[in-house]
C-alpha cells in the first residue's frame, strides 16, 4: 500500500474515511520509544489530517505527551530517550540524519502545559523566533508579523499598547496565548499542544478553544487533553492511548458516540481514567 | 475563645501534645536567635579590635621645615638626576642641630637628635625638587613624619606619662644644673611621683621626671617639697623664669624605652614652637612599602592585588563559566562527567597552600615564569578560584527553568542560542555572584602567594603584572610579623583597607543581583 506523503495528497483510504477532502500531513509509522530500558510507546502508527485539529486522549501516563513530543523531536532534548520508527512529513523522515531538528521544530511549534513566555517583553517574546530564523527584513516587517502573530491568537487588542510590557505580566490565558502567538510566527505548518488549558480558568480555557478552532483553517493542529469534552469541541479526530499503545482513531463524532473497541468505550464513560 | 472542654481536639492528651510542640518552636526559635547573636557579637569584636588599633595609624605627626633650597648647593640638578636626598637631609640636619646647640660637640647627642626625622623621609622631597627644579633658590616648607618612636610617643602608645602642671617658680642657674625652688610647690609633683612609685634617686629603674617650661626642659635630680634640683637637657634658664613650668612623669626607665629624655625634651620643645602637628595618614595609601614604619605604605600592594586579580579574574571567570555551561548543557551524563563533577567538587576543598605549590613546581620551576610576579599569583589564584566558579554557576543554570529552555528550543532555537539568549540571560546574576566571590577569596588569599614569592620587599609600584610585586594579604603578613611596635597599629590599617576592598566588591555583587533581577 502506497503511504508516502510527496505532494500531500495521497491517504490510506480507511484510515481517513470521512474526510476525503482534507491530506495527510505527518504520517507515524510503527512508533517505538524507550526511556532507557523502559518502553514508554508501543509500535503506534497514526496519520494526521492537514488543516484539522487532532486530539490525544487517553489516562495520565499513557505516552501520549511523549508521542506529541516525538514529532518535533523535543524528546531529542531528554537524556536516554530513544525513538524508533518512522515519521514523515513532506515525504522525509523527521527522525533522519539530514533533518536538522532546529528546522523542523520552526514548522512543527509547540504549545506547553503551562505557559511558558520568556521573560522578556511581549513585543521579544513573539519577534525572537522570525529573528532566529531570518523571516523578518528589518523593523517595519517586523512589527507587521508581530502584530499579524498576535491578531491571530486574538490577542492583539488587549495587549497593542503595552508591548513593552514584561510577557510574564499577563495572565494566565493571556500568557497562552502569547505562547501561541510565538508559535505561530515562525510560520509553522503544524502546531502540537501539550495540555494547554490544563493551567487555565474555565473562561480563558474557552477562549483558547475558539482560539484553536479558528487555527484549523491554516494549521494542522495536534492537541493532548485529559478532558474529554475539550476533545469533543475542538478536534476532528480523536485518537485514544492506553499504556503506550494506540487503542483506537478515528473520528471525533464516531469515537464518542460509537467507540469500536470496549476500553475506549470504558475510558469516555468514565469507567476508568 | 471557645471552651477547651467543648472542643472535640481538647482532650488532655491533645493539649499536652499541642504544649509540647509549642513549647519546641519556641526553643528552636531561641537556638537560631542565639547562634545569630553569637555570629555578630563575633563579627564586632573582631571589627572593633581591628579598628581600634587601626585608628590610632590614621593620623600622624609630622615637623615643618623651612628648607632654604639655595643655588649653590642644588644648582645644575637635571630632570634624570638621582633624587638629592643626602643634601635636603643634611638641611634638615643642620636646621635641628642649629635649633638645640647643645648638641654640638657631642656625636652621640647629634645621632640621637638626627634620629627625630629619617633620611629616606626627605625622599619625597628630594624627588619633587629634581621633577620640578624652579623652586630651587627659594625657601620651601615641607613637612615630614616623626620618626614611629616618637611619633608613638606622642600618642601615647609606647611609654605612659602623665603631666602635673606646676605654675610659676624661681628658677638659677649654676654650671648647668638648675634649681627650681618655691614654697610648697612640688608636694603634688611628690603625691603623684610616689602613686605612680617612681623613686628620683634611681631613675633609671622607675624612670624620668621631666620639667617643661617654654621650650626649655630639665630632668629632675632631686626632688623636695619646696626645692627641685636637675640637669638643663635643652632650652635655657630664661623660659624657667618666664613660662609657668609642668612636670611630666614618664613612668618607664629610660633604658627599657625606644625614646631618651633628651629627645622627649627636643620633641617638646618643636611642639611648643609650634611646629609638630597631627594630620592624616595618607601616605598609608600613597607610599610604597618601607623599612621605616611612618614611611611606609600600602599602594604597591593594592597595585600588586589589582594586577593579581585582573590576571585571575581574566582567567578563572571565561574558563568558569564555559566550562559550567559546557557541563551543565551540553555534556552528556556519563561516567566520565560524574567524574568530572566529583573532582570539581573535591578541588574545591583543596587547601589553598597545595595550588602555591602546585604554582611554584608548575608556573615557576616547568615554564620558568618570573617570581614575585602578579602573573603567577594570578595564574595559581586562578586555579585556587576555578572550582568555586565552576560550581556556582552550574547552581545558577540549575536554578532556570527547565520551561524556558523547551520554550526556546520549540521556536527553533538552537541549543546555543537557547542557552546564550535565555539561560544565559537567567543564570547571570548568580553566575556573577559566584564569580566575584570567588575574586573576594582570591582577594583575600595569603599562602599560595607566600610560596611563589610575592612577599618580597617591594619598594617600587608594579607597572605591569610581570614585574615584582606584592598583596595586600601578604602584606599584612608581612607587617604583622616585624617587631617594631609601630607595626601593629599600620598592619591594623591594611587590615581595614582590604577589609574595604572586599565589602565593595560584595556590595557591587549585591548591585548587579538587584539590576538584573528588576530587569527580568
Amino acid at each position: 500500500m502506497d503511504d508516502t506523503l510527496g505532494n500531500g495528497t495521497t491517504m490510506e483510504k480507511g484510515v481517513l474515511p470521512d474526510a476525503p477532502e482534507t491530506s495527510v500531513r505527518m504520517s507515524c509509522r510503527n512508533i517505538n520509544v524507550f526511556y532507557g530500558e523502559k518502553q514508554a510507546i508501543y509500535d503506534v502508527s497514526l496519520q494526521i489530517a492537514d488543516r484539522s485539529v487532532t486530539a490525544l486522549i487517553g489516562p495520565s501516563g499513557c505516552g501520549k505527551s511523549t508521542f506529541l513530543r516525538c514529532l518535533n523531536r523535543m524528546n531529542d532534548t531528554i537524556e536516554g530517550c530513544r525513538v524508533e520508527g518512522e515519521i514523515m512529513m513532506e515525504g522525509k523522515d523527521i527522525n533522519s540524519p539530514v533533518i536538522d531538528p532546529v528546522l523542523l521544530r520552526s514548522r512543527v511549534g509547540m504549545v506547553f502545559q503551562k505557559p511558558n513566555p520568556f521573560p522578556k517583553s511581549i513585543y521579544e517574546n513573539i519577534a525572537y523566533g522570525p529573528r532566529i530564523h531570518g523571516l523578518a527584513q528589518g523593523r517595519e516587517d517586523m512589527d507587521e508579523i508581530v502584530e499579524k502573530s498576535l491578531r491571530r491568537a486574538g490577542l492583539w487588542e488587549e495587549v497593542k499598547d503595552r508591548l513593552n510590557l514584561a510577557g510574564t505580566s499577563l495572565s494566565g490565558g493571556q500568557q497562552q496565548r502569547l505562547c501561541i502567538a510565538r508559535a505561530i510566527a515562525v510560520r509553522p505548518e503544524v502546531i502540537l499542544m501539550d495540555e494547554p488549558c490544563s493551567a487555565l480558568d474555565p473562561i480563558a480555557t474557552a477562549r483558547i478553544e475558539e482560539l484553536i478552532d479558528d487555527l484549523r483553517k491554516r494549521y494542522c493542529i495536534i492537541i493532548v487533553t485529559h478532558s474529554m469534552q475539550q476533545a469533543a469541541r475542538v478536534s476532528q479526530r480523536t485518537a485514544f492511548f492506553h499504556l503506550g499503545a494506540l487503542v483506537e482513531v478515528g473520528d471525533t463524532d464516531q469515537i464518542f458516540t460509537s467507540p469500536r473497541d470496549r476500553r475506549t468505550e470504558d475510558y469516555i464513560t468514565g469507567r476508568f481514567g | 475563645m471557645s471552651d477547651p472542654a467543648v472542643s472535640p481536639f481538647a482532650n488532655e492528651r491533645a493539649l499536652k501534645r499541642l504544649r509540647r510542640r509549642r513549647a519546641a518552636d519556641r526553643r528552636f526559635k531561641w537556638y537560631g536567635r542565639l547562634a545569630i547573636g553569637f555570629a555578630l557579637a563575633a563579627l564586632t569584636l573582631l571589627l572593633a579590635s581591628i579598628t581600634t588599633q587601626a585608628m590610632s595609624a590614621a593620623t600622624y605627626h609630622v615637623v615643618s621645615f623651612d628648607l632654604d633650597l639655595d643655588k649653590e648647593t642644588f644648582g645644575g640638578l637635571k630632570t634624570d638626576d638621582p633624587p638629592p636626598v643626602d643634601k635636603v637631609y643634611g638641611l634638615v640636619r643642620a636646621d635641628l642641630l642649629a635649633q638645640f646647640p647643645e648638641t654640638a660637640r657631642n656625636p652621640v647627642l647629634r645621632h640621637e637628635l638626627s634620629a627625630l626625622v629619617t633620611r629616606l623621609a626627605v625622599l619625597p622631597v628630594a624627588r619633587e625638587i629634581v621633577r620640578n627644579p624652579r623652586e630651587i633658590g627659594m625657601t620651601r616648607q615641607v613637612q615630614l613624619p616623626l620618626s614611629d618612636d616618637l611619633d608613638l610617643y606622642l600618642k601615647g602608645a609606647n611609654a605612659r606619662h602623665l603631666t602635673v602642671p606646676i605654675g610659676r617658680v624661681g628658677a638659677e642657674e649654676t654650671n648647668g644644673v638648675l634649681t627650681l625652688t618655691g614654697e610648697g610647690a612640688f608636694k603634688r609633683l611628690i603625691a603623684a611621683a610616689s602613686l605612680e612609685g617612681m623613686q628620683i634617686q634611681d631613675a633609671r629603674s622607675t624612670g624620668s621626671i621631666l620639667m617643661t617650661a617654654g621650650q626649655s626642659t630639665l630632668k629632675l635630680s632631686t626632688l623636695d617639697p619646696s626645692r627641685i634640683k636637675g640637669p638643663l637637657l635643652t632650652g635655657s634658664l630664661q623660659d624657667f623664669r618666664t613660662h609657668p613650668v609642668r612636670a611630666r612623669l614618664i613612668t618607664s626607665p629610660e633604658s627599657e624605652r625606644t625614646v631618651t629624655d633628651r629627645q622627649i625634651a627636643w620633641l617638646l620643645a618643636l611642639k611648643a614652637e609650634g611646629r609638630v602637628s597631627r594630620v592624616p595618614h595618607w601616605s598609608l595609601l600613597t607610599h610604597t612599602d618601607s623599612t621605616q614604619p611612618e614611611l611606609a605604605g600600602t599602594l604597591a600592594a593594592i597595585v600588586g592585588s589589582l594586577l593579581t586579580l585582573l590576571v585571575t579574574a581574566s582567567l578563572a571567570i571565561p574558563i568558569g563559566i564555559l566550562a559550567s555551561i559546557y557541563l551543565e548543557e551540553f555534556a552528556p551524563r556519563n561516567r566520565v562527567t560524574g567524574l568530572i563533577e566529583v573532582n570539581i567538587n573535591n578541588l574545591a576543598a583543596v587547601p589553598s597552600i597545595v595550588f602555591g605549590l602546585l604554582g611554584a613546581a608548575v608556573f615557576l620551576g616547568a615554564f620558568g615564569l618570573p617570581r614575585s610576579a602578579p602573573v603567577v599569583g594570578g595564574l595559581v589564584l586562578a586555579l585556587l578560584i576555578l572550582p568555586v566558579v565552576i560550581i556556582a554557576s552550574r547552581a545558577a543554570l540549575k536554578a532556570v527553568p527547565q520551561s524556558i529552555r523547551d520554550a526556546a528550543l520549540a521556536v527553533g532555537a538552537s541549543r546555543m542560542q537557547t542557552v546564550f539568549h535565555h539561560v544565559m540571560p537567567l543564570a547571570a546574576p548568580g553566575m556573577l555572584t559566584g564569580a566575584i566571590l570567588g575574586m573576594a577569596r582570591a582577594l583575600g588569599e595569603t599562602a599560595p602567594l607566600l610560596l611563589i614569592g610575592m612577599v618580597a620587599f617591594v619598594a617600587e609600584v608594579p607597572n605591569g603584572p610581570t614585574d615584582e610585586a606584592t598583596a595586600l594579604p601578604v602584606l599584612i603578613y608581612s607587617w604583622a610579623t616585624q617587631a617594631e611596635r609601630a607595626w601593629e597599629p599600620m598592619t591594623g590599617a591594611v587590615i581595614l583597607i582590604l577589609l574595604v576592598f572586599l565589602i565593595a566588591m560584595n556590595g557591587v555583587v549585591v548591585f548587579l543581583r538587584r539590576k538584573f533581577e528588576r530587569r527580568w
